[in-house]
């Protein structure tokens, strides 16, 4: 039987309450008579043969590039990146995809000699994954026939002997890529496109690059014209990638790219219920739901978190594609859709959302204030292809403890920016010309990106443009249960109550609202006609 | 006459200091050896001496110091009892040629008031905080008015000044803004005596009056490249912001700011929690004084920085070692006497007059008590930072009939 497609319900009297993500929790949210509420299609059907779906497509390459085996000769250089900790979310049961591709291309290059390969997790200025994580991505084989050798590397965009420098875009960007990468023979990308934003030439143009690359596309202009990150013909964001992307060809860097698509079977049998649509729970998930949440009462946050992240998804590969770069994207692109988009009729005045303990940045660590806003209006509010959910002027609600608390290992300027950035100001453009480049070049935050498992020093800036579409479109955003002065400190309103902030809300958007929920994760793509 | 009079009463001394420690500063005046009294006025010390009523006395961290029974045991053979309190008093001068006339005392006992022809080198240079004699001469011993057993103080309804001590405050004034004199001729005198301030990253610790003050100072007199302040309350968070600073934290931020204003690197080096900077501030203002803000300021300032004691300290136990290895200077900033200015010497109860003006700092009183209500007073005064409040004051005015100068009501 085929997975069914995703749904907009219209909410009635005999509607039973929805279910929001709260962090690491939930509530149970009785929406006003007329609400929709968007639920995402079914997970779809897993390849039955991983493998030999791998296999497949390393010798059925999309686009103009060669089947892998014949690229691979003796005495080249090889060097394979991969997308680190912050794909897939929550992280999957082992074997982890990565784990599964990177093993098909080393079994491929050691039969065709290839000595000389090197792995490289594309960090971009994200966080360097412990041994633990790299484990769990790669696999023991692989980790330990790589690591204690110093050939498996994690990317260091702040190791000028490590970067080169490859031109310039028609539009005046610096493309500076890993060394290592930049000069092998071939540089194979391996890709979890988890959603549309994902992959193509972002992969290797910004997953191996350095800021002074980055800052071309993660700034405030670009993200403000970016509708939707999810719609890469829409998203400067992805215009400047793929002039990046043409820069990196025409420099003479042969890429062969790998993408894969799971599905959305993303939470283990003892929480099922928060894939279920909730008129359709039955006993067993009424239960889960009740005893799960009692728990949860009592548990410490620490507690708590530790729980939630050590969920491993049940994710499953629903498709591989490999070869040249454009290509193979856009078959990525298409069973993402067919995974993840729900077509929605028309925009609403208030968009509610459930925000989950997780975020691409703080896996193993804590959801911190400025990962909220990203994660609700970076990531959330742009889960859209055509028109935002959201009208122009309209109000989103979303809910989270939004504990005023930071990984002073992972987020360590993050603090800072929280202190320091937001207590002065909000404003975007302000934000980027009088603190980005301060904290972009500290010393302290490069050291701990180099030496410890710290985000780069410019990365909560990104954050926080991640959110200026959002910001700029919308006139309010409400934090149902959040910490109150942190939810302030972002500029945001907090309330205690879903009906507080949807009182709150009228006060914008009028008597009457139409209200739309997103409920997710598990992942959806609002398709807005 | 009504006068608080602090006796050497060596058990309600402990007293005070054990309901201080359980309860909190300001808690042990009930026991302690603060008493309200019906004394006789202080004889006049000699010719040179006038007689004050006082309008407005404010209470001083030092002070509150006493009555909590934390002060230094250094201050023994300096001071002499029992003394009246206040040593930051506005008050109408009573017989002889200025009578009527509306003054602010200097209360430093110096060389001038001691009778001593000619003075000690520092005097000589009008370093009057620095007097070598304030224990000898015509007068008990007694670092200042307020500590002295022959000259009373400002928390009563009289007191004797010498007339090198007073400055007299122009009509335009406010009584609450002439209150704040002497205080902010402090913090001036402090953000003149480091040499390193000048363009410098200085970060100010505590933002009660003398760190509000002390920003005040330093913007009207230094310029620092950047100023940092340390502020726990809301309200002194506000202030700091109108009074110049660049930023303002909170406690639990010192470390991560001064290190992201300097681009310091930090140990521990794994990044988990900061325990001190490795760079640093040029000059830390500690307006605090205690063990905790010493320590505080050590992390914080770079190497061959500098930082200066504002803050009345007590004994205080702190590790040194960072003191040593990184060449830093710790200075004290005493009182006041007479400051070098682009435009030559300056009295610093001048230039204290000035700022005070110029900045309205009358503003930072919050609160008057009239003498009666002396345990409320000195509670709130203890407390003003958490109750919101900046310099709390007793109120003399009414009890003699005079018109109320001020802009402030009993609270």
């Amino acid at each position: 039987m085929s997975p069914r497609p995703g749904v907009v319900l219209e909410v009635d009297r005999s509607t039973p309450p929805t279910l929001f993500w709260y962090g690491e929790g939930f509530r149970l949210e009785k929406l006003p008579v007329g609400s929709r509420v968007i639920y995402p299609p079914e997970p779809v059907a897993a390849l039955a043969d991983p493998e030999g779906a791998i296999r497949h497509a390393l010798e059925n390459p999309l686009g103009d590039s060669a089947p892998l085996s014949s690229l691979l000769t003796p005495g080249m250089k090889l060097t394979i990146a991969f997308d680190d900790v912050s794909l897939p979310l929550p992280p999957m049961r082992a074997p982890d995809i990565r784990q599964r591709v990177i093993e098909a291309v080393l079994e491929m290059a050691a039969q065709k000699g290839v000595d000389d390969v090197e792995l490289v997790a594309a960090l971009a200025l994200h966080r360097r994954m412990t041994d633990e994580e790299l484990r769990h991505a790669l696999g023991e084989r692989v980790f330990n026939a790589f690591a204690p050798y110093g050939l498996l590397r994690q990317h260091d965009a702040e190791d000028p002997s490590n970067l080169v420098h490859l031109g310039l875009t028609e539009e005046g960007e610096d493309v500076e890529l890993n060394k290592r990468a930049a000069e092998s023979d071939l540089l194979v990308y391996v890709n979890i496109n988890l959603v549309a934003m994902d992959g193509g030439h972002k992969s290797v143009a910004t997953g191996l690059s350095s800021y002074k690359s980055l800052r071309h596309h993660h700034n405030v202009r670009t993200m403000q014209h970016s509708r939707s990150f999810m719609d890469m013909h829409r998203s400067e964001l992805h215009s400047s990638n793929w002039r990046m992307g043409k820069v990196i060809a025409e420099a003479g860097v042969k890429v062969f790219q790998i993408e894969t698509t799971l599905n959305t079977d993303t939470f283990p049998q003892q929480f099922r219920f928060l894939q279920r649509r909730e008129w359709e729970w039955n006993l067993a998930d009424r239960s889960a739901f009740l005893a799960s949440s009692k728990a949860l009462e009592k548990t410490p946050p620490e507690i708590a978190r530790k729980i939630f992240h050590s969920i491993r998804a049940p994710h499953a590969l629903a498709s591989v594609q490999a070869g040249e770069v454009g290509p193979v994207h856009v078959r990525t692109l298409e069973h993402v859709h067919r995974q993840q988009l729900v077509t929605v009729e028309g925009q609403t005045d208030i968009l509610t959302m459930g925000l989950p303990f997780i975020s691409p940045y703080n896996v193993n660590s804590i959801m911190n204030p400025i990962l909220v806003a990203c994660l609700g209006l970076g990531y959330f509010f742009n889960l859209y292809r055509g028109r935002p959910l959201v009208r122009e002027g309209g109000v989103v609600i979303m809910s989270h403890p939004t504990p005023w608390a930071f990984n002073p290992v992972h987020h360590p300027s993050y603090i800072d920016f929280f202190e320091q950035v937001l207590a002065d100001t909000t404003d975007l453009f302000e934000i980027e010309s009088k603190y980005e480049h301060a904290f972009a070049t500290d010393p302290w935050y490069i050291h701990l990106y180099r030496t410890g498992n710290a985000y780069h020093g410019v990365h909560p800036f990104y954050m926080w443009y991640w959110c200026a579409h959002a910001l700029n479109h919308l006139s309010r955003v409400i934090v149902v249960g959040g910490d109150r002065a942190a939810v302030r400190r972002l500029g945001f309103s907090p309330a205690s109550t879903l009906s507080d902030a949807l009182e709150m809300a009228e006060d914008v958007v009028g008597r009457d609202p139409s209200i739309t929920h997103i409920h997710t994760p598990p992942l959806l793509l609002a398709d807005v006609q | 006459m009504k006068a608080l009079v602090f006796e050497r009463q060596l058990a309600r001394f402990a007293a005070s200091r054990l309901a201080a420690d359980l309860a909190g500063s300001g808690h042990g005046v009930g026991v302690g050896p603060l008493e309200l009294l019906e004394v006789e006025p202080p004889a006049l010390p000699g010719e040179d001496w006038v007689r004050l009523e006082p309008r407005l006395a404010g209470i001083c961290g030092s002070d509150l110091a006493t009555l909590d029974g934390r002060s230094s045991r250094y201050f023994e053979h300096i001071v002499s009892f029992p003394f009246v309190p206040g040593h930051e008093v506005v008050a109408d001068v009573k017989g002889g040629l200025r009578e009527g006339e509306r003054v602010v005392v200097e209360p430093v006992l110096s060389c001038a008031a001691r009778g001593f022809d000619p003075p000690c080198d520092p005097c000589g240079r009008g370093e009057r905080g620095r007097c070598e004699r304030i224990a000898f001469g015509a007068l008990s011993a007694g670092l200042q008015i307020g500590y002295c057993a022959d000259t009373g103080g400002g928390w009563s309804a009289g007191l004797v000044a010498h007339e090198s001590q007073l400055l007299t405050v122009s009509g335009e004034m406010s009584d609450e803004a002439a209150v704040m004199i002497e205080p902010a001729a402090c913090a001036i005198h402090a953000a003149l005596v480091s040499e390193r301030a000048p363009s410098a990253k200085v970060l100010v610790l505590g933002a009660g009056t003398l760190g509000l003050l002390t920003i005040a100072a330093l913007r009207a007199h230094v310029s620092p490249a950047v100023l940092v302040v340390v502020a726990k309350y809301p309200e002194q968070r506000r202030w700091a912001d109108r009074l110049g600073a660049d930023y303002v934290v909170g406690p639990g931020e010192t470390l991560r700011a001064a290190r992201r204003l300097t681009s310091s690197l930090a140990l521990p080096a794994d990044g988990r929690e900061i325990a001190r900077v490795t760079g640093g501030v040029d000059v830390v203002f500690d307006c605090v004084g205690s063990a905790d803000s010493l320590e505080s300021s050590l992390s914080v300032v770079r190497p061959g920085g500098e930082i200066v004691l504002v803050g009345m300290p007590g004994p205080v136990k702190i590790d040194l070692a960072p003191l040593w290895q990184r060449e830093v200077v710790l200075r004290g900033a005493y009182a006041y006497g007479t400051e070098q200015t682009p435009a030559g010497p300056r009295r610093t109860f001048e230039l204290a007059a000035e700022l005070v003006a110029s900045r309205d700092l009358g503003e930072l009183v919050s609160a008057a008590y009239p003498l009666e209500r002396y345990e409320e007073a000195i509670a709130h005064a203890a407390a003003a930072g958490r109750r919101g409040a900046v310099k709390v004051v007793f109120d003399l005015r009414r009890r003699a009939g005079r018109q109320l100068g001020g802009k402030k009501e009993n609270r």
